[in-house]
């Protein structure tokens, strides 16, 4: 059991002049699977952007704690994976080539053996020297998610990790959760009750509109 | 409002004064100038012309300075104002060029003769220009304002590079570059009691011109803001 | 962190090596800036100055036409979002800054080629100065196209927005570079030109300074 924590204080959102969230407020500090819920354009995903560090917040900060200490801003991005329907991975390149060249850049060792157990637990072993252009939709949402896990992130964050995706698909999403979860902390960024009946914990954004 | 009087009495006296009164070869009654060699009659349009080029430095810098206040708080208020200075910057960068450029036609005989200091207004119009450029381009009211703030620090950071040494390495027709062994009239002191007064009396009334209209400028569009989210609003 | 810039670079390079989208259009660029002002010139002279203002003519625009590519390429595919969660700020611009300087290296010495082939008056007596100036020239050059093509990636209307932008913060710099370029023709000593060339390395210092605290604000946003 990992001990990473996640902790949002103060947590304040405005683009321009338009408020998204106000005082947010969670603390995630056991491992599990947790849910933020609100209608469409409530802000899920520039939460979860905040939280991968990807956007600033206007006011307030997020606290990212391994073993109570906390980790420097220019570090998290190696203790996070994130899968999004808007994320994109090189298309010229293969899916060897791309996971590659993202853990060079990530500057972390690049683990054959975990790559090599997510791309045959992903199905994806015998077109792995395929160019990823090839890929359809369904096969590069699971490439994502080795792109997402690779690296043994203590926090994975998925946002509407199941749109786009046949029952067969979700069910294979609800099985990676569910093991993630145990040692781990998931954070799923979704409106669908499927989804969020995971979660044990969920963040409701119309409660931070004011 | 008393103080807006003073000011259109200021700025009216200083016009006036500037264009009407005599240059004669030895002064000496108060509203006479002296004879300054090398600029003769042109010298009257220092009273215009480098209050103006004076005005648009101090623009850029205050928008310069909004911008990064902007990009330490985040506030788009700071942003506001920083247009508003640009705007009026940008107006009294072109009034300076073209004043320059009429000076130069008489001083040197063309209008325009790439002398360093013409080549950095020039190069400061260009900035502005490419300032509103790029903020005409961006849809997203954060997105505009830090971009844009960003170029405004990139752009102040080559700015020395035009004041300082340009001057030095280029040979210039402007007074006061390197091969002018006239320093200039305004360091020089070649200019009498009464003209120095008409000068500074532009430079102040001028300043005190910009403030307020940089002042009216940025409060005014941020009431057009609120306006505009009240209507949104219901 | 100089190792993962490097992969980042690498990544750009290989890719560019696969679909090689920029090498091919710079290329014809350049084969067409020199020809228009082969064509423009017809059988007139030109002198020697002339030819050291028109070289960095032709290595403005061949800079316009491809350093953005390293910041838009990666904003039109959507894969911005990828090297975000990869990729402090400071990698990222430094494998960008990399893969700019290599690419501007490689362009201005095939233009120097050119150049010197096709205007006969564009003769280098000092060449040590040439190279000297050509060097410093060449990554100034680099550090501001990198840091303007950064800003535009993020805005609208980014191919003409580029040259707008980029040509008011390249100026010092164009200018200074255009008198040591004349210098090197007419051989004056290095001595003489030492003043010209502090001020094209302190441009290189001061924007590459500026470049690297600015990134952060344009990167995250």
């Amino acid at each position: 059991m990992i001990n990473y924590s996640l902790e949002a204080s103060g947590l304040n959102k405005s683009f321009g002049r338009r408020l998204i969230f106000n005082d947010l407020q969670f603390k995630f500090d056991k491992s599990g699977v947790y849910g933020i819920s609100g209608p469409n354009g409530s802000g899920k995903s520039t939460l979860v952007k905040i939280i991968a560090g990807i956007i600033g917040a206007s006011q307030g900060k997020i606290f990212h704690k391994l073993d109570e200490k906390e980790i420097a801003e220019e570090h998290i991005h190696n203790h996070i994976g994130f899968v999004s329907p808007y994320l994109v991975l090189y298309e010229e390149f293969t899916t060897y080539e791309n996971l590659k060249l993202f853990a060079d850049i990530r500057g972390v060792k690049f683990n054959q053996e975990r790559v090599d157990y997510l791309l045959n637990k992903f199905l994806i072993f015998k077109r792995k020297d395929d160019l990823l252009k090839t890929y359809s939709s369904g096969m590069k949402q699971r490439v994502k998610f080795i792109f997402a896990l690779m690296h043994s992130p203590q926090l994975l964050i998925l946002d509407e990790p199941t749109s786009n995706l046949d029952d067969e698909g979700k069910k294979s999403v609800y099985e990676i959760v569910k093991e993630e979860g145990q040692k781990n902390i998931v954070l799923i960024a979704s409106n669908e009750k499927n989804d969020l009946e995971l979660c044990s914990e969920i963040v409701l954004l119309e409660k931070f509109k004011n | 409002m008393i103080w807006k009087i003073f000011l259109f009495l200021l700025l009216a006296f200083v016009s006036v004064a500037g264009i009407s009164f005599p240059i004669v070869e030895n002064p000496t009654r108060w509203y006479e100038f002296p004879l300054i060699p090398g600029l003769e009659e042109n010298a009257k349009i220092i009273f215009f012309h480098v209050p103006t080029a004076w005005l648009t430095v101090i623009a850029f810098l205050m928008s310069t300075i909004y911008s990064f206040k902007y990009l330490r708080k985040k506030n788009l208020d700071d942003d506001v104002k920083s247009y508003a200075a640009a705007q009026l910057g940008m107006i009294f960068c072109i009034l300076a060029t073209v004043t320059g450029a009429v000076w130069a036609k008489f001083a040197w005989g063309s209008y325009w003769s790439w002398d360093p200091r013409q080549t950095s207004i020039f190069a400061l119009l260009l900035i502005y220009g490419a300032w509103f450029a790029l903020r005409s381009s961006i849809e997203s009211e954060e997105k505009r304002a830090t971009l844009s703030s960003v170029y405004s620090m990139i752009a102040f950071v080559t700015v020395p590079f035009f004041i300082f040494i340009m001057p030095r390495i280029m040979s210039g027709l402007h007074p006061g570059s390197a091969d002018d062994s006239n320093a200039g009239p305004v360091v020089n002191f070649k200019m009498n009691g009464n003209m120095q007064l008409i000068f500074f009396l532009s430079m102040i009334g001028f300043t005190v011109l910009y403030f307020w209209m940089w002042n009216v400028g940025y409060r005014s569009m941020l009431l057009k803001e609120k306006l505009d989210k009240k209507l949104i609003r219901g | 962190m100089n190792k993962k810039a490097y992969s980042l670079f690498l990544k750009d390079f290989k890719s560019e090596l696969r679909t090689r989208y920029a090498i091919n259009a710079l290329a014809m660029f350049i084969i067409v800036a020199i020809s228009v002002i082969l064509f423009s010139v017809g059988n007139e002279k030109i002198s020697a100055s002339l030819t050291g203002g028109l070289f960095w003519v032709v290595i403005f625009f061949t800079a316009m036409s491809g350093l953005s590519r390293a910041f838009v390429s990666e904003e039109e595919r959507g894969t911005t979002l990828a090297l975000q969660l990869v990729a402090a700020p400071t990698t990222v611009f430094s494998g960008k800054l990399i893969f700019n300087i290599i690419l501007v290296f490689a362009m201005n010495t095939v233009i120097a080629i050119l150049y010197s082939a096709m205007f006969e008056a564009f003769v280098i007596q000092n060449f040590l100065l040439f190279l000297t100036s050509f060097v410093f020239g060449n990554i100034g050059l680099a550090v501001s196209s990198t840091i303007i093509a950064a800003i535009i990636a993020k805005a609208g209307a980014k191919g003409t927005l580029y040259p707008v932008l980029a040509f008011p913060i390249l100026l010092p710099l164009i200018l200074t570079s255009v008198q040591l370029t004349l210098f090197a023709i007419d051989g004056i000593s290095f001595e003489r030109a030492k003043f010209e060339l502090a001020i094209v390395v302190s441009y290189d210092v001061i924007m590459l300074t500026a470049s690297y605290m600015l990134f952060d604000f344009i990167w995250k946003e």
